[in-house]
């Protein structure tokens, strides 16, 4: 397996969120996690920083479990931005992304040039360029989560994660910030696993969908195959109605109440 | 709301921070010179300087035996307890960390008194007592607060009560083992008064391999800042290192502890001042709570030793009379996270 979770579970004292969980995601593409709230997908997300210890498996890379290699190795190749974000008051949006340097960093030694080199680009593809100098603290929502993104890129990492990355951001940021992690995907050949809430965002933007519920996999597949009406219902009890919006070329859904569509009908 | 610079100010360029290091060191050196010559008989600069580098100078006796080892050593218990503060306002990820705001520094002295207690002929052991007592009562804290981070409410009310429960086993101790204390009461108690070059000797090696540390650690505590999930897909080993900052903060207060008892409020007043004008990067912040820890004691200790006509007033009494209201003043505001 290139990049997944092996047979995982997690439990939080003795209550168990994920039982036997196993997920291949593919290389270069855009894989989301989907479910209800508390399912455990930022759960399964966290136990590849270790912040979470699940009691059985765990996530795999290269065939070998992630436990195997040291956190800097991991570091080198795995980014994972959290939700919530927390810095120093007075950092630099240039200070922000040259931490993303910190996994190539030797001891003793100072910033290279070619750590100069990586910041400068993860500013320019992250259209941030020239920005270097703002404060983080003095700038949008959306120009925030560009500074993190731009942070993680700074990494070099072939698998980026992302936990609920457009949770706090209005529909405007929503759709910029999706179409940068697309666009810096594709470019940098970037393999993605990101946790989203919306069922219209997951579908225009995955290639691949994992639905969680009730501690396991509940479907999986593409965005057509998951965001089906049985599945809206079983995951959370809402009456989807499916459409199709044919500019993007993927499924479009309408929430309703559950028995609200069947009454009219 | 103040309302920020939208870009970097000239107090985040380089220049601007060695600069204010420079005069921050300027400052340790004039207050070492300046509060020697201060006190009830004053010298002249020129007095001091004699003083310092001729055994046969009239002043030699005071300067040199008296407020010499005084200054010095006020100032390296300074140098501790900032160093001590900054380490521990990052591993808790909160501005109201400080050895004495949770307590940690009554843990110290509790288990210096034991020391001293159980073994009266080995006072060397002292500091290694307290600073064994400031690791205890840290992880201790560090335990009781923690829940998904270090809730601020949480760290200072247990820091109350451990350190509530510390001073009365203190006074139990004190009131027990009167004469084998007897000795030993000017230390552990807060006050500068009587120190001599072998208290400078005792704290000297703990506060040298401590500030020796700092230096390894800006890269890792900034990092350390940006939370534990994210310092941990950095790559950092957070639960090890925070242990690791934990013990060298404890390494730190104790050697305070060991020879000036309980001094509140430096370790919780210098990093902030330190942070205010240099901003929040370790490897500056470090430095500058070194020099600002230093200046800060010596001059506190010397507006004690001269501010009544008869008499003295302890280093502590006088750093309660700025600390407390300060304390106050950055609970009120809301950045305590």
């Amino acid at each position: 397996m290139y990049f997944g979770f092996d047979n995982v579970s997690i439990a939080y004292g003795k209550r168990k969120i994920l039982e036997h969980v196993t997920m291949e995601f593919e290389k270069g593409k855009i894989t989301t996690i989907i479910g209800p709230n508390g399912c455990g997908k930022s759960s399964l997300l966290k136990t590849i920083p270790r912040v979470v210890t699940p009691y059985t498996g765990g996530p795999v890379y290269q065939d070998r479990p992630l436990k195997s290699y040291s956190p800097r190795e991991l570091a080198q190749r795995i980014a994972y931005l959290p939700q919530v974000h927390t810095s120093p008051r007075d950092i630099t949006i240039r200070t922000l992304v040259s931490y993303g340097r910190y996994p190539y960093k030797r001891f003793g030694r100072s910033m290279t040039g070619e750590d100069r080199e990586m910041i400068d680009r993860a500013l320019a593809l992250t259209g941030l360029d020239n920005m270097g100098d703002r404060l983080l603290n003095n700038l949008s929502g959306g120009e925030k989560q560009r500074a993190w993104l731009a942070m993680t890129i700074c990494q070099q990492p072939e698998i980026l994660l992302l936990d609920e990355p457009i949770t706090y951001l209005d529909i405007g940021y929503q759709v910029e910030v999706l179409e940068l992690i697309r666009e810096l995907g594709e470019k940098l050949n970037i393999t993605i696993v990101m946790v989203l809430h919306d069922m219209n965002f997951t579908a225009r933007y995955s290639h691949r969908v994992y639905a969680l519920a009730s501690g396991g996999v509940y479907a999986a597949g593409t965005p057509e195959e998951v965001i089906s009406r049985a599945n809206m219902e079983g995951l959370f009890s809402i009456d989807a109605q499916i459409l199709r919006d044919e500019k993007n070329n993927c499924p479009f859904l309408i929430p309703e109440k559950l028995g609200t569509h069947s009454q009219k009908a | 709301m103040k309302t920020q610079p939208k870009t970097k100010s000239l107090r985040q360029t380089l220049p601007y921070k060695l600069t204010v290091l420079l005069l921050l060191a300027g400052l340790c050196l004039a207050a070492t010179l300046a509060c020697t010559a201060i006190g009830s008989v004053k010298y002249s600069l020129f007095q001091v300087v004699q003083a310092l580098f001729r055994e046969d100078a009239e002043a030699r006796l005071i300067i040199w035996n008296v407020r010499l080892p005084r200054v010095l050593c006020g100032g390296l218990v300074g140098v501790c307890l900032a160093l001590s503060g900054c380490i521990l306002q990052g591993v808790m990820r909160n501005h109201l960390a400080s050895p004495s705001t949770i307590g940690v520094t009554s843990g110290a002295s509790f288990v210096g008194y034991l020391t001293l207690v159980a073994f009266p002929q080995f006072y060397s052991l002292l500091p290694v007592g307290t600073i064994v007592g400031s690791f205890v009562t840290t992880m201790l804290i560090y335990l009781l607060a923690y829940e998904k981070g270090v809730s601020p409410v949480k760290m200072i009310l247990s820091g109350m009560a451990v350190s509530a429960m510390f001073s009365a086993f203190n006074d139990i101790i004190r009131s027990f083992f009167s004469e084998r204390l007897a000795n030993a009461t000017g230390h552990l108690v807060g006050s500068l008064n009587g120190t001599v070059w072998g208290d400078l000797q005792l704290i000297f090696p703990y506060m040298l391999v401590g500030v020796c540390i700092c230096f390894f650690l800006p890269g890792k505590m900034n990092i350390l800042m940006l939370g534990d999930e994210m310092a941990s897909s950095l790559g950092l080993r957070v639960e090890r290192f925070r242990l690791f900052l934990i013990a060298v903060a404890s390494l730190l207060a104790g050697a305070s502890v060991a020879v000036a008892g309980l001094i509140s409020f430096v370790g919780l007043i210098v990093p902030h001042i330190a942070r205010l004008i240099i901003g929040s990067d370790y490897k500056y912040l470090f430095p500058a709570s070194i020099f600002l820890g230093y200046s800060f004691i010596v001059i506190c200790d010397t507006v004690g030793r001269v501010v009544l006509p008869v008499g003295e007033l302890s280093v502590s009494i006088v750093l309660s009379f700025i600390g407390a209201p300060f304390f106050l003043y950055l609970l009120r505001t809301k950045e305590t996270a």
